[in-house]
């Protein structure tokens, strides 16, 4: 077996077993990234000599038998962690430049864990993005090939394309990711891998670039839904320096998946239900509603009203937050900065960020500026304000009756690098059905369960109650092994 | 009786109200750990947060909101136990974030009041609008380079309380005392030390003109005054301009104003139409800010004494209401009197410390916070004067001594030998030699010219240095003439 085809659970058991060491493991990853990711851009930094020495202080960690958690574990950390030394970009010209000085508190918690780190992944610039495509540094290639066009490059999704890619493609064991409105769930599904975006406060977001602030949360993408509850024990945790980080404990989610879902009640929101989706989709969620009962769960169908007012909510508030969470970056006192005429202030400004931001983040800044402006504030921000509650409670009242709810995770499998780049609206349809756990602040999980004609690969999703992440993964794990999911990408390290 | 000013065409009636920026005493800023002390180098004080760095994150500063709670009970206003931060969005250089973390929609502190006492001696309350917490920006220093402009955000980031006031002033006069009175109040509290030339507390001053009876007209803003004679200054020059333009026939359009101090007018910085549109809303890296009934009353328990309290104590110990007042003008002084005056006679205090230390203060350009005398020293003269070691002439002595050496009084009694005599053996001979050479002044003296009385005991005085017990003089004299 090669080493990179571990999953990360059995990898901790190798390095326990002493049956390979992290040297090794390291080495045989950052060999896949030489190898793979000229073709598919999803490192944009590589931290090769730093990941070799981080693993042999492992290494000798486990030899005195003080290893941690995720001793030894090489990760793709997104682009939108700072990283204490490490460039950290967003994925934008503005930031291309810019080494933190500090570490954020999730990709710290890693470390004091015992990870390391491979390096930066790519993303869309800011978070602001569905395929991946907007990153200044270009675009990912998703790992997967259409099985009647094995030529097209599919997009890996976005915006953590650049971590589904790399785990899916075996370029790391797992990686961190972040989700505004869809950003791991979506190329978790388009990379045939799971993802997790937890409850909104279950991960600090100190020390990762802001883009919506009220829906920005981090969360981990692996081969297993497994992998994610390990990787998501360690990211998580109550940190002062967010004052909206939640101060509650952080169970073990790894146990959890193991519980079964005996008993449970499974939600089927009939709004989900979209004129449009492919019948694959709507097939493969049949399916998984199928395996839940045949594993002792009941569903139910319900209903959450103000779905379709979701993502208009969504491109509302998100882009109102960005607004305003952006506009540090004016070239004054670190990225990007253009040469004013004149030495005019307001000059500088345009020309800076005119340089550093793309088209998407300057649209959405236009649009989030739009709905803020005195005289639209009411009719826009507010009432976008209002739904969201609406949403909310729409869940609030749903989770009544049962204990998760489960969707498909995107309306489609992975489309062409050429495909949906028209029109926005098109774009932002991807996250449909993720963008309402943003809303109301849920988890929700992404879990691969089947493939497409094309044999490219499906994710389902499960929603579960604030701060029930374990119901979450108990319900994952067993879409999972009633999938049992083993279909591999075109283009992985190791093959 | 009530101020107007007059105009070619009749006399007008200012409406003033102000905004006031205080900064919160704290130790550190708003939503940082960062220090906030006066005068550091530049950029010596700033964390990342207060630089605006990606994916820093704002954490509120129980203090400062203690500081805000504070305040707000001082002013006898409404705490509100549900308050909520907004952003403020503007560009500009010394600004890192890109916007200001404010309280727009929902104030930490609601209506409330403060009684100003005019020069007449009458009282009047001002309303106190709002009270909210906002962080401060940094600085734009644009005289250190030829071409280029620097920044220093040691500011940036440090908890400021903007006051703002109902439109309830009248003259330049209530302007004036109403900001001095505020300052008063933050003082005591230890909420906000008043320094205006360190730019500790700073005045937007909102002027408009109007006839007797009528509606408030347009009101202009003055921006960013930084002292009580320059806020009076500034609203007597724009509630002019007002006056003038509405006697031309023209109209006040709303606009921010700058007061320039040199030249004594204000002019325009921006008018209505190229005003900021801020794009307020929520700032969704804090929570809403949610206080405890308990905490506040905690809070209210442990407030210290405030002037109108203290002076109407003061009033009652027996000190004149003018006394009183000026006593309680600032902390410091309050403090010094109460430590002259503990276990003494009040009054007594009273007179030596508005009457002999002021003086001393003045001639020597010290203040009540250095003072020339140590409340201690004071406090003994007192009772040097009250034993009667000293007499009130003696004392005087003493004192001038003390100033100029810094001793204790007891010190310079002991070396200058200026013990009062109340040996009334000693006393009574050196009467009896004073009518012994001045026997025909004794003679009229007794043929009734009472008035020669007063030369006797001088005579005695004199004759003692001073130091004889001024009593016991009084009585030997009379006892021997008789």
């Amino acid at each position: 077996m090669h080493p990179t085809d571990f999953s990360l659970r059995g990898a901790i058991e190798a390095l326990n077993e002493g049956l390979l060491t992290s040297v090794e493991l390291t080495q045989a990853h950052l060999d896949g990234i030489a190898a793979l990711n000229p073709r598919l851009n999803a490192y944009l930094t590589v931290t090769a000599e730093q990941a070799l020495e981080q693993a042999r202080a492992s290494d000798a960690r486990r030899a005195e038998g003080v290893a941690g958690p995720l001793d030894g574990i090489p990760l793709a950390i997104k682009d939108l962690f700072c990283t204490v030394g490490t460039r950290t970009t967003a994925g934008s010209r503005i930031l291309g430049n810019f080494v933190p000085p500090y570490e954020s508190t999730v990709s710290g918690n890693l470390l004091r864990d015992g990870a390391v780190f491979l390096g930066k992944v790519n993303l869309d610039e800011f978070a602001m993005g569905s395929s991946n495509t907007t990153s200044a540094f270009g675009p990912v290639e998703n790992p997967w090939s259409r099985r009647n066009d094995p030529d097209a490059r599919l997009v890996p999704g976005g915006s953590s394309g650049g971590s589904a890619a790399a785990v899916a493609a075996r370029l790391a064991l797992g990686a961190t990711a972040t989700d505004t409105g869809g950003s791991i769930r979506q190329p978790a599904a388009f990379c045939g891998i799971a993802g997790i975006k937890p409850t909104y406060g279950r991960c600090s977001r100190y020390g990762i670039v802001a883009f919506a602030s009220s829906l920005d949360q981090a969360g981990p993408v692996a081969r297993t839904v497994e992998d994610c509850a390990i990787l998501l024990r360690s990211m998580a945790g109550f940190d002062p320096k967010d004052s909206t980080s939640a101060d509650v404990p952080v169970p073990d989610f790894g146990a959890a998946c193991a519980r079964g879902v005996k008993g449970l009640r499974i939600g089927v929101p009939k709004e989900y239900r979209l004129e449009g989706t492919p019948p694959e989709i709507a097939a493969l969620w049949e399916q998984g509603l199928q395996w839940l009962r045949d594993q002792g769960a009941e569903t139910v169908e319900i209903s959450l009203p103000h779905t379709k007012y979701a993502l208009p909510t969504y491109y509302i508030v998100a882009p109102a937050e960005a607004s305003s969470n952006l506009a540090r970056y004016d070239g004054v006192r670190f990225g990007l900065r253009e040469t004013a005429k004149d030495g005019d202030l307001k000059d500088l400004y345009e020309r800076t960020r005119a340089a550093g931001f793309g088209p998407e983040v300057k649209r959405r800044i236009m649009i989030g500026t739009y709905v803020l402006s005195a005289g639209y504030y009411d009719a826009y921000y507010l009432k976008a304000q209002k739904i969201r509650a609406l949403i909310k409670r729409d869940f609030d009242e749903a989770f009544r009756m049962v204990d998760a709810i489960v969707t498909p995770a995107t309306p489609s499998a992975a489309f062409g690098m050429d495909e949906k780049q028209d029109d926005p609206i098109t774009m932002y349809l991807n996250d449909v059905f993720t963008v309402t756990a943003n809303l109301a602040g849920l988890p929700g999980l992404a879990v691969p369960a089947g493939l497409d004609g094309q044999g490219l690969p499906l994710g389902l999703q499960v929603i579960g109650r604030a701060f029930d992440e374990e119901t979450v993964f108990a319900v994952g794990s067993a879409i999972e092994t009633a999938a049992d999911f083993r279909a591999v990408p075109t283009l992985r390290a190791g093959a | 009786m009530s101020f107007t000013l007059e105009g070619r065409t009749g006399p007008w009636e200012i409406v003033v109200g102000l905004e006031v920026h205080a900064q919160v005493t704290s130790q550190a800023k708003l939503f940082s750990g960062a220090a906030t002390d006066f005068g550091a180098a530049p950029n010596t004080q700033v964390s990342f947060v207060d630089a605006g760095f990606p994916g820093m994150l704002p954490v509120i500063n129980r203090e400062c909101v203690a500081q805000a709670v504070r305040t707000g009970l001082g002013l006898k206003a409404q705490v509100n136990l549900w308050s909520r931060f907004d952003r403020k969005n503007y560009f500009y250089a010394d600004l890192p974030q890109g916007y200001q973390i404010s309280q727009f929609a929902h104030p930490i502190i609601g209506t409330g009041e403060v009684e100003i006492t005019l020069a007449d001696g009458s009282t009047k309350t001002i309303g106190i609008t709002r009270l909210h917490l906002e962080q401060d920006a940094g600085k734009s220093l644009h005289d250190q380079h030829p071409t280029k402009s620097f920044i220093d955000l040691n500011r940036s980031g440090v908890a400021l309380m903007e006051i703002v006031s109902e439109p309830d002033m009248r003259s330049p006069e209530e302007a004036g005392v109403y900001l001095t009175k505020l300052r008063q109040i933050l003082r005591y509290l230890g909420t906000c030390d008043g320094n205006m030339d360190e730019g500790s507390m700073r005045a937007d001053v909102n002027v408009s003109v109007r006839r007797a009876g009528e509606d408030y007209r347009t009101r202009c803003e003055v921006k960013n005054v930084n002292s009580i004679r320059f806020v009076m200054q500034a609203v007597e020059a724009e509630a002019r301009r007002q006056i003038e333009v509405w006697e031309e026939g023209g109209e006040v359009v709303q606009e921010t104003r700058l007061f320039d101090t040199g030249r004594g007018v204000t002019r325009s910085m921006r008018s209505k139409e190229d005003a900021h549109d801020y794009r307020y809303f929520p700032d969704p890296d804090l929570p809403p800010l949610v206080l405890e009934a308990g905490w506040v009353e905690q809070l209210k328990a442990a407030l210290p004494e405030l002037p109108d309290v203290r002076r109407a104590r003061y009033a009652a110990m027996g000190l004149t209401p003018y006394d009183a007042h000026v006593l309680t003008l600032e902390k410091e002084t309050a403090a010094y009197f109460e430590e002259v005056a503990a276990g003494r006679d009040a009054k007594v205090a009273a007179n030596w410390v508005t009457g002999d230390l002021f003086a001393a203060i003045n001639r020597t350009k010290t203040s009540i916070a250095a003072p020339p005398v140590p409340a201690a020293h004071l406090g003994a003269l007192l009772d040097l004067l009250a034993d009667k070691t000293l007499s009130g002439t003696l004392a005087k002595q003493v004192f001038e001594a003390m100033v100029e050496t810094g001793k204790s009084p007891g010190a310079i009694v002991e070396e200058r030998g200026l013990r009062q005599v109340t040996d009334t053996g000693a006393i009574d001979r050196m009467v009896e030699q004073v009518m012994a050479a001045n026997a025909e002044k004794v003679a009229e003296y007794r043929s009734g010219k009472d008035k020669l009385f007063g030369f006797f005991v001088g005579q005695v005085m004199k004759a003692m240095q001073g130091k004889g017990n001024p009593a016991l003089v009084n009585e030997a004299v009379k006892r021997k003439l008789s």
